[in-house]
């Protein structure tokens, strides 16, 4: 068994390091938040509080996996199921360096797209299937904000697709090594970070899950593993997201010689995925009319008008 | 400009007003009560008290603008009443006018017989949740209120708390238990029932959502429960239920001595600390005919700025995570601390120090005390300052919360609002300025107001507050007079112990000062203080004995809570929650 593209070996190895990443990620934005914050966070298990994700763990794997009597069981059981499922399958694609990663696929770009529509299932069924007026709320919201950023999400990632002329994922890496997009894109940069993290309802929209008003939305209900599952499936997302944007913007696993490119890579990764913890600890909340508008008033014209004239400009260079 | 000690009232002002009542009801007057804090009190039957209030509201000169407070007084017990006329319960209404700077006070006598009076939410909307608490507590008929329910005890509850005969401790009752049906019958009575508050649960369009929002949710600031009626996620009618946190402060207050309840006003609005303590150990002070030395007067105003701080940073910390920022409580948290620290050092415990005493303060300020409040006005302005940068001027906060929860000053008015409420809306009035206590007059400080009554206003006015506190604070670093820290008053608490050896009169007294406390002879006070949340008082009845015959508290929260329902209508869940942050209410400050 060699190490390459779709390999057992390489498949295995993505899979188990995505995981333990996310969960790790649990401890790193603690860690992160509270060094922002003026304070210590945990500390107290392992070296720097390192096996406290060990802790979580063993506390969330043997907590009592209570479905509430009044929940529709069967999509209450699969809606964490969902969520972990689709992501995890969308770095299938993700080329993570060369002759690392699970499928080469000519339409990378629209399978990514495909599993995060997938995606808005999970928190609406979550939230629907707990017939709780919360989660309702944060279902409502969720579904809402998703299927609205997929949009400018998709459109953003086009100009990237037309400039390399291809879907496929490693293609688009490689077409960077003259210079990354995000410099003629940066509009489409700009407009799929914001999508990224809107799809990842992370602060500042976290707005299906926002804890002051509407307790923890779609996951009210949620406890022990399926809760975790909706949580480790959250920071899987955040990695997913900052993976894409290295992928698309970035140039992946491209840099100077001198490191491994999976190391270029994780670096680039890590480096927004600690934008993103830092976003958290800054920023308020907008309402969520207020993002609904900002979305299909701003970032829709702004993202058509990029591929517009992404596309004029390649169109009088040819 | 030389203004009088502890002037409650302008006594003049109110003057005019009395005068064309007695000309006006002539002898629906039944009687004139003279109290100790020269706030003109008049009885008048029940009859004639709506058309009296109306009067005082509309047409004296000055205008009463504000409900200040309901309350009553089970009479049945009482020694000392002379003058007044026959009642076993009175009931009480305490007025106020910003515009001529007094109070006046109108009883309304009962008998136990015929326990009905009528409504007044006609003529002030805040006069319902006071006069469901005296339903509550004293059993008396509201005739005309539309929602008569209990609202600090359960609806399960048997008896009427303030009443005299109402045992005050547990201990003089049957023993608690509760069994599964007793369980069921006090879950089904908590459960929100919108015919009971005449909603309906369907319009034309579209079916209503009641969301149960509380007792226990992230952003209600303790145990507070609304009921909300939604449609999609626009509000359309709310229900606030209190009472979650009620502990019977004022019932505690007739139990314990005048001395041994100053820990328990700690607890009313506990991020007050010692300011909660100022207004009572006045209310005591006035009735004992205490002169409290200039150095207590200065040692109080200084702790008491430095809670004001305290407070107002864990409400801009609490403000900013309820819109969704989560760094700023953190930093204020720690601010808070550090400030915590000097005051322990001073006192010797951090939020409840109980640290005032009639006639004086605990202790004299510990060696070195300048250099730690030379610290914290070192360190605190930068703070400020940054965190202007990080919330307040921050675009996403700012569409957050301006021109959500707009009301203005005849709404604020109405509904009692006082405190940053009240100035969020234009209108200046802080007690400390407009009815100096505790030598107010010699400080210099601004009052800050806004414009637009909004939710940012009203924390725009906080973070400022806490500048010009500041300077207080640091005025009286520099000017602390030197002297006593405790009057030498006979009926000072603890009394002073040099004394003591002397002779044995001064034996005798301070022996039945610390061991029965003092008495104090009987009369009626109110003081009132600008506390961190409002204007918060003390309403005591002295029965010439040595514990209070009634405590009432009137805390800014209260009305303030009251009037949620009223701004956040047509708005959404979000903006509730932004509203709610924006008032700055603690619990224990609601159901006392």
């Amino acid at each position: 068994m060699t190490f390459e593209v779709g390999s057992g070996l390489s498949i295995g190895a993505i899979l188990v390091t995505v995981i333990i990443v996310a969960a790790m990620l649990i401890w790193v934005e603690r860690r992160l938040l509270s060094l922002w914050q003026e304070r210590l966070g945990p500390n107290r298990v392992g070296y720097f509080g390192l096996l406290q994700v060990v802790a979580d763990m063993i506390k969330i794997f043997t907590k009592e996996d209570w479905i509430p009597p009044f929940a529709d069981k069967f999509s209450f059981v699969l809606a964490p199921g969902i969520i972990m499922g689709v992501i995890l399958l969308s770095f299938s694609v993700i080329p993570f360096a060369p002759g690392v990663g699970v499928v080469d696929s000519n339409i990378g770009v629209l399978f990514i797209l495909a599993m995060a529509s997938l995606g808005a299932y999970s928190v609406m069924l979550g939230g629907l299937s707990s017939n709780n007026k919360y989660a309702l709320l944060g279902a409502l919201r969720a579904t809402a904000q998703m299927i609205s950023y997929e949009v400018f999400m998709g459109i953003s990632m086009l100009g990237v697709v037309a400039l390399t002329g291809s879907f496929n994922l490693r293609e688009i890496v490689l077409a960077q090594s003259d210079g990354w997009y995000v410099i003629p894109q940066f509009v489409g940069f700009v407009i799929f970070l914001i999508a990224g993290i809107a799809e990842s309802h992370r602060l500042p929209f976290d707005i299906p899950e926002a804890e002051q008003e509407i307790c923890s939305g779609y996951h009210t209900e949620y406890s022990g593993m399926k809760f975790g599952m909706f949580f480790v499936g959250e920071y899987l997302g955040l990695v997913l997201i900052a993976s894409l944007i290295t992928v698309l913007f970035f140039g992946g696993w491209l840099g100077p010689a001198f490191l491994p490119p999976i190391v270029w890579f994780s670096i680039k990764v890590f480096g927004f995925i600690a934008f993103f913890i830092l976003l958290r600890a800054a920023v308020p909340r907008p309402r969520y009319d207020q993002l609904m508008s900002y979305g299909w008033l701003f970032l829709l014209p702004v993202s058509l008008i990029n591929l517009l004239v992404t596309g004029a400009i390649i169109l009088s260079i040819q | 400009m030389k203004i009088a000690e502890d002037k409650l009232t302008a006594d003049h002002a109110a003057t005019a007003p009395l005068q064309q009542l007695v000309r006006d009801f002539g002898d629906a007057i039944l009687a004139q009560q003279e109290t100790c804090d020269g706030i003109p009190t008049v009885w008048v039957d029940r009859s004639r008290v709506k058309s009296m209030l109306r009067v005082l509201r509309d047409e004296t000169s000055p205008r009463f603008e504000m409900l200040f407070d309901i309350t009553a007084i089970d009479e049945r017990l009482r020694c000392h009443r002379e003058g007044q006329p026959d009642s076993e319960f009175t009931m009480v209404y305490h007025l106020m006018s910003f515009s001529g700077n007094c109070d006046f006070r109108l009883k309304v006598p009962l008998m136990d017989n015929d326990l009905n009076t009528p409504t007044v939410i006609d003529l002030w909307p805040s006069a319902n949740w006071y006069e469901r608490e005296v339903w509550d507590m004293f059993g008396i008929n509201i005739e005309g209120h539309p929602n008569l329910y209990r609202i600090m005890l359960p609806p399960t509850w048997e008896g009427h708390a303030l009443r005299k005969e109402h045992p005050a401790r547990a201990t003089e009752m049957e023993p608690f238990s509760m069994d599964d049906e007793q369980l069921d019958y006090e879950q089904e009575a908590l459960k929100f029932k919108p015919e009971e508050w005449g909603m309906k649960r369907e319009s034309e369009n579209s079916e209503f959502m009641f969301l149960n929002l509380g007792p226990n949710h992230p952003s209600v600031h303790g145990a507070f429960r609304i009921a909300l009626q939604l449609d999609g996620e626009i509000l359309v009618d709310a229900v606030p239920d209190i009472g979650y946190h009620h502990r019977g402060a004022e019932k505690m207050g007739e139990r314990q001595t005048w001395h041994t309840f100053i820990p328990y006003t700690d607890r009313i609005d506990y991020l007050g600390g010692v300011l909660n303590n100022l207004p009572y150990v006045m209310a005591v002070e006035k009735m004992a005919g205490i002169k409290v030395p200039e150095r207590v007067k200065v040692i109080r105003i200084m702790l008491s700025e430095m809670f004001r701080i305290c407070s107002h940073l864990l409400f801009y910390g609490t403000f900013a995570q309820d819109v969704g920022q989560l760094s700023p409580i953190f930093y204020m948290f720690v601010e808070r601390e550090r400030i915590f620290n000097i005051i322990e050092s001073i006192c010797g415990a951090r939020m409840h120090p109980g640290w005032f005493r009639i006639g004086g303060v605990a202790q004299d300020l510990p060696n070195g005390w300048e250099k730690r409040i030379a610290e914290l006005l070192d360190f605190m302005p930068a703070r400020l300052d940054e965190y202007d940068t990080m919330v307040m001027k921050n675009g996403i906060l700012k569409r957050r919360t301006q021109g959500v929860g707009v009301y203005n000053t005849e709404e604020a008015f109405a509904w009692g609002v006082t405190g940053a409420g009240l100035r969020a809306t234009g209108f200046e009035w802080d007690f400390r300025k407009q009815r100096p206590y505790s030598g107010y007059e010699n400080f210099e400080f601004d009052v800050p107001i806004a414009i637009n009554g909004d939710s940012y206003d009203r924390c725009a006015i906080r973070v400022e507050e806490m500048r010009q506190s500041l300077r207080i604070i640091k005025q009286c670093l520099d000017n602390m007079p030197s002297g006593e820290y405790k009057s030498d008053h006979p009926l000072t608490t603890p009394p002073r112990k040099e004394n003591t050896m002397q002779d044995i009169e001064t034996l005798i007294s301070h022996f039945l000062s610390v061991s029965w406390g003092p008495v104090i002879p009987a009369n009626e006070v109110t003081v009132a203080v600008e506390a961190t949340k409002g204007i918060n008082s003390y309403y005591l009845i002295s029965d010439g004995t040595t514990n209070s015959y009634r405590t009432r508290i009137r805390t800014p929260s209260f009305p303030h809570l009251q009037m949620i329902p009223e701004i956040s209508k047509g708005f959404m869940v979000s903006d509730l929650i932004a509203i709610i942050a924006s008032i700055d209410f603690v619990m224990a400050d609601v159901d006392r």
